[in-house]
């Protein structure tokens, strides 16, 4: 059974069809890399996979559960975490307060892959700084707060916007390899939405190319890497 | 001597009061940035619920629960209701419903419960204790006063710092988006926030009320104080809405006391334009940056 | 491209001085017809309309939200007192309400200096303590002032020409309550030719701009500081210029005519009428002045006595005045302007899906669906 099916979703800002009849499959426990330049859609697609946007037509689907007919704060309940464009640290409260937010929107009786201590190992810095505000976190260890956040809510499908924006290569490949590794090891399943296409590709199962609010194209990660269409849709053309 | 000391006790006194008004001011901006000019006249109908309790027979214990409950209630029903639904991206709604409320409230209190001036009983008494021959200017409600706004700083302190439900309240209002995906049901925490506000705002109605007369408008010059206060310690510090309170209500005391009572309110005002001018964040003012 | 302008711009200025002209002829008749005690209404709803159209053009042309102009009226209303105390005035009538006006300039100067780095909440805020202050101070200085009494104010004998005047057009003799009443009307539509000049100037579009996008004015090269004062400076000058004439028709100044409710009464009347419109203002005006009436007897008829049916008017108008900033933030003017703008231009435009929760109200949206 697959984890996520989306059929035919259309949304739309005015005039503007940010999405137009977008339909894929994500397989679950693999990484799918959503790629295009900017304005493809790519935000928009996890916005409105996750309650932010309500689009005009289409279906999505989480296992059996419909996601377009539950309210974004039901989300983490229903499985999906989805950490936004700007990584969403809460800046005025403590890494602490952040990840005790994501624990308290784990649905009840989960089982507990994911723990504070579970987090903390995987992410030493929180752990030595989780008393600290979260404004006071490099670029890198907010990243690593609201992917740490987003776990403890004992996520079915991890959505992940745009993670590399402002980092250094060393701090994305960091993550990026961390991100796989839960994905191997745990089972998770993660949509991953990137401008940075050759990171992206290099952790993912599958990738979806998107422009201009369609899909350009679906396939596996490794036939995707010289594909034409990719560069294209980057481009412009 | 004994006016300096006079005038300072009943401004220490004067200042817990509008310490909470403040705070009440300052939890309802820091949720939804919004200034509740109505708070004033809520506070006022809470009184007079308790009032009403009192005259129907029942002990001013209950009366002062009952006041602080119909708080609570009029807080959630008005942030469901009426605040959720204007359009805050003009900067001037928010301020012309809050208006609107005032007015309201005003008129529904005067319709219901009349316009004659009524006196409000006062717990542990109104005399000031004698120290030997003298009598100083700290009444029994006066103490009564002063431990029951710290009593309620401590509790919510308690609960914003401790509690899941006041790490989801402070969430909600530090960045809504963000924690709705976190799973948090931002809509009943800005309710909540502004039910607890309102109950802190009934609570210095009735504190206000003790001792004295109530009447429809006797709670319209705390707006104004409370604003000040509240601006003065800045409008996202509940610690600086308690310091400015004091200092508040030091300063109006003495400008009572020795220039005239008249003169209080040009007294608020222009402390308040100093502190505007001069330091706009306030005397406290947070370093951290909100995210708008 | 200039005399193109120029010829525009005087058949604007030439629109408003021939509406002006009838309106003042107009107006003169009927309050030689009406009842004396409906002349007097009519005089209230002229002064209120005159407040109120100032504290719309700052508010709605200029951005800035004044709670506090209850006191500039208060300002204008003791200046003319304190002139009209005698048998023989201090000067001419035109005089006095010069003088009540240019005493609220120079308050309104000082005010709006300090208001000009002030916004939303903030100016409210201190314009409400404003509000609250002056009617103090009118009982602080109990010598001159008269304290809680005020003063009283002795309307000045009608000058020969305009009893002349008033006879040659209607064919009555002024009485003194007409004359204020006549007085007041004149005022008023003298004024909202200039303010609607002033609205449709380079002046007027230079307070829009500020309003709209500060950023953006200023790199136009508009001196943002500037444009609040003079907006602020303006709307102060009718307020006092009201309180003035109410000085003139009420026969008196007193502290609890200065109420923090009447601030508030203007605010509630530019927004019924919709902000930065001057027809709203006087709609407004005049729906705060004969609506407490209707109501009353309407309360009357319930069974409530005088006094509380009195609070009817007000509950009305406060519970108006949150339908329409949560269902027509554009006031009843506006409302229908862009109603009628609609219907012109009906277009099939896909729904608008997006709901972003920048604002904490979009919360329940999706739950519904």
């Amino acid at each position: 059974m697959n984890a996520l099916t989306v059929t035919d979703l259309t949304a739309t800002y005015g005039p503007v069809r940010a999405l137009d009849g977008v339909s894929f499959e994500v397989a679950p426990g693999c990484v799918t890399a959503v790629l295009g330049a900017n304005g493809a859609g790519k935000t928009t697609l996890l916005r409105t996979l996750s309650g932010l946007v309500r689009p005009i037509a289409g279906t999505a689907h989480l296992g059996g559960t419909d996601l377009l007919r539950t309210p974004a704060e039901e989300m983490t309940r229903t499985g999906l975490a989805h950490v936004p464009e700007g990584r969403g640290v809460i800046a005025e409260l403590t890494v602490r307060e952040n990840l005790r937010l994501g624990a308290l929107g784990a649905p009840r009786g989960r089982r507990g892959r994911f723990d504070l201590p579970r987090i903390y190992e995987l992410f030493p810095v929180l752990g030595e700084r989780r008393d600290q505000v979260a404004h006071t976190l490099s670029g890198g260890e907010r990243q690593m707060l609201v992917i740490g956040r987003a776990l403890l809510a004992e996520p079915e499908i991890l959505l992940l916007d745009e993670p590399s924006l402002g980092l250094a290569p060393r701090v994305v490949a960091q993550i990026f390899a961390l991100v796989r590794d839960l994905v191997d090891t745990d089972g998770l399943t993660v949509l991953l939405a990137e401008q940075n296409a050759r990171s992206a590709l290099s952790i993912a199962d599958r990738g979806l190319v998107l422009g201009l609010g369609r899909v350009v194209a679906d396939e596996p990660a490794a036939d995707l890497a010289d594909d034409v269409r990719l560069r294209d849709a980057y481009l412009g053309n | 001597m004994q006016q300096l000391l006079t005038t300072t006790l009943s401004g220490i006194t004067l200042g817990f009061v509008y310490a909470a008004f403040a705070l009440a001011l300052v939890m309802i901006w820091r949720s939804t940035r919004i200034v509740n000019f109505a708070q004033a006249p809520m506070a006022m109908l809470t009184t007079y619920v308790a009032l009403t309790v009192i005259d129907a027979g029942y002990s001013y214990w209950i009366g002062f629960a009952a006041a602080l409950v119909a708080g609570f209630v009029l807080g959630a029903a008005v942030e469901w209701l009426v605040v959720r639904r204007v359009d805050s991206t003009v900067e001037i709604n928010p301020v012309i419903l809050t208006l609107g409320l005032f007015i309201v409230f005003h008129s529904v209190a005067a319709l219901v419960f009349g316009s004659q001036f009524r006196s409000f009983p006062a717990p542990f008494g109104v005399r000031g204790f004698e120290v030997g021959d003298t009598t100083i200017a700290l009444t029994g409600f006066g103490v009564f006063t002063i431990l029951a706004v710290l009593a309620v700083l401590g509790l919510l302190l308690l609960l914003f710092r401790f509690t899941d439900v006041g790490l989801r309240m402070r969430a909600s209002a530090f960045n809504a988006e963000v924690s709705r995906l976190l799973g948090v049901r931002v809509g009943r925490m800005l309710s909540l926030g502004w039910a607890l506000a309102a109950l802190v705002g009934s609570l210095s109605g009735l504190l206000i009320a003790g001792g004295g007369l109530v009447h429809p408008s006797y709670m319209d010059p705390v707006v104004v104080y409370g604003f000040v206060a509240a601006v003065l310690g800045g409008l996202d510090s509940p610690m600086g809405a308690v310091a400015g309170g004091l200092l508040l209500g030091l300063c109006l005391s003495f400008v009572s006391g020795y220039l005239g009572s008249e003169l209080v309110a040009m007294a608020a005002l222009l402390v308040l334009v100093a502190v505007l001018l001069v330091r706009p964040g306030g005397l406290f003012a947070s370093t951290v940056q909100r995210r708008v | 491209m200039s005399s193109l302008l120029a010829s525009a711009r005087q058949s604007v200025l030439a629109r408003h001085l021939t509406a002006g002209l009838v309106a003042a002829v107009v107006g003169i008749l009927v309050l030689s017809l009406v009842s004396e005690f409906r002349a007097t209404q009519l005089a209230a709803m002229a002064y209120l309309g005159i407040a109120a159209a100032g504290l719309t053009l700052l508010t709605g042309l200029n951005g800035q939200l004044s709670l506090g102009h209850g006191a500039f009226m208060a300002i204008g209303a003791y200046t003319a007192a304190l002139c009209l105390q005698d048998a023989e005035p201090l000067a001419p009538l035109p005089v006095i309400l010069l003088a009540a006006t240019a005493v609220a300039v120079l308050v309104g100067l000082v005010v709006g200096i300090a208001a000009a780095r002030l916004h939303g909440p903030y100016l409210a805020g201190a314009t409400l303590a404003l509000a609250v202050a002056v009617p103090g101070l009118a009982i602080f200085w109990d010598g001159t002032l008269g304290g809680e009494q005020g003063l009283t104010v002795r309307v000045p004998d009608v000058p020969a020409w305009f009893a002349d005047a008033v006879f040659f057009l209607t064919a009555t003799d002024p009485t003194r309550g007409r004359y204020t009443a006549y007085v007041a009307w004149l005022v008023l539509v003298a004024v909202f030719v200039l303010l609607a000049n002033l609205s449709r100037s380079r002046v007027g579009r230079t307070w829009r701009a500020v309003r709209d996008d500060e950023v953006a004015a200023e790199l136009a090269g508009i001196n943002l500081a500037r444009s609040r004062v003079l907006a602020f400076v303006v709307s102060a000058a009718c307020a006092g210029l009201a309180g003035a004439l109410m000085a003139l028709v009420v026969r008196i100044a007193a502290p609890s005519g200065f109420t923090l409710t009447l601030s508030l009464t203007l605010v509630a009347a530019i927004v019924l009428g919709g902000l930065g419109s001057l027809v709203g203002a006087l709609a407004g005006a005049a729906l705060l002045t004969f609506l407490p009436q209707l109501v009353t007897q309407f309360g009357g008829d319930l069974g409530l006595d005088d006094v509380r049916s009195a609070e009817l008017a007000p509950l009305v108008y406060g519970v108006v005045m949150v339908l329409v900033i949560l269902l027509a933030p554009t006031g009843l003017v506006g409302s229908l302007r862009t109603w009628r703008h609609r219907r012109a231009a009906r277009s099939a435009q896909p729904p608008d899906p997006e709901r972003t929760s920048t604002t904490h109200h979009n919360t329940t949206e999706r739950a519904r669906a």
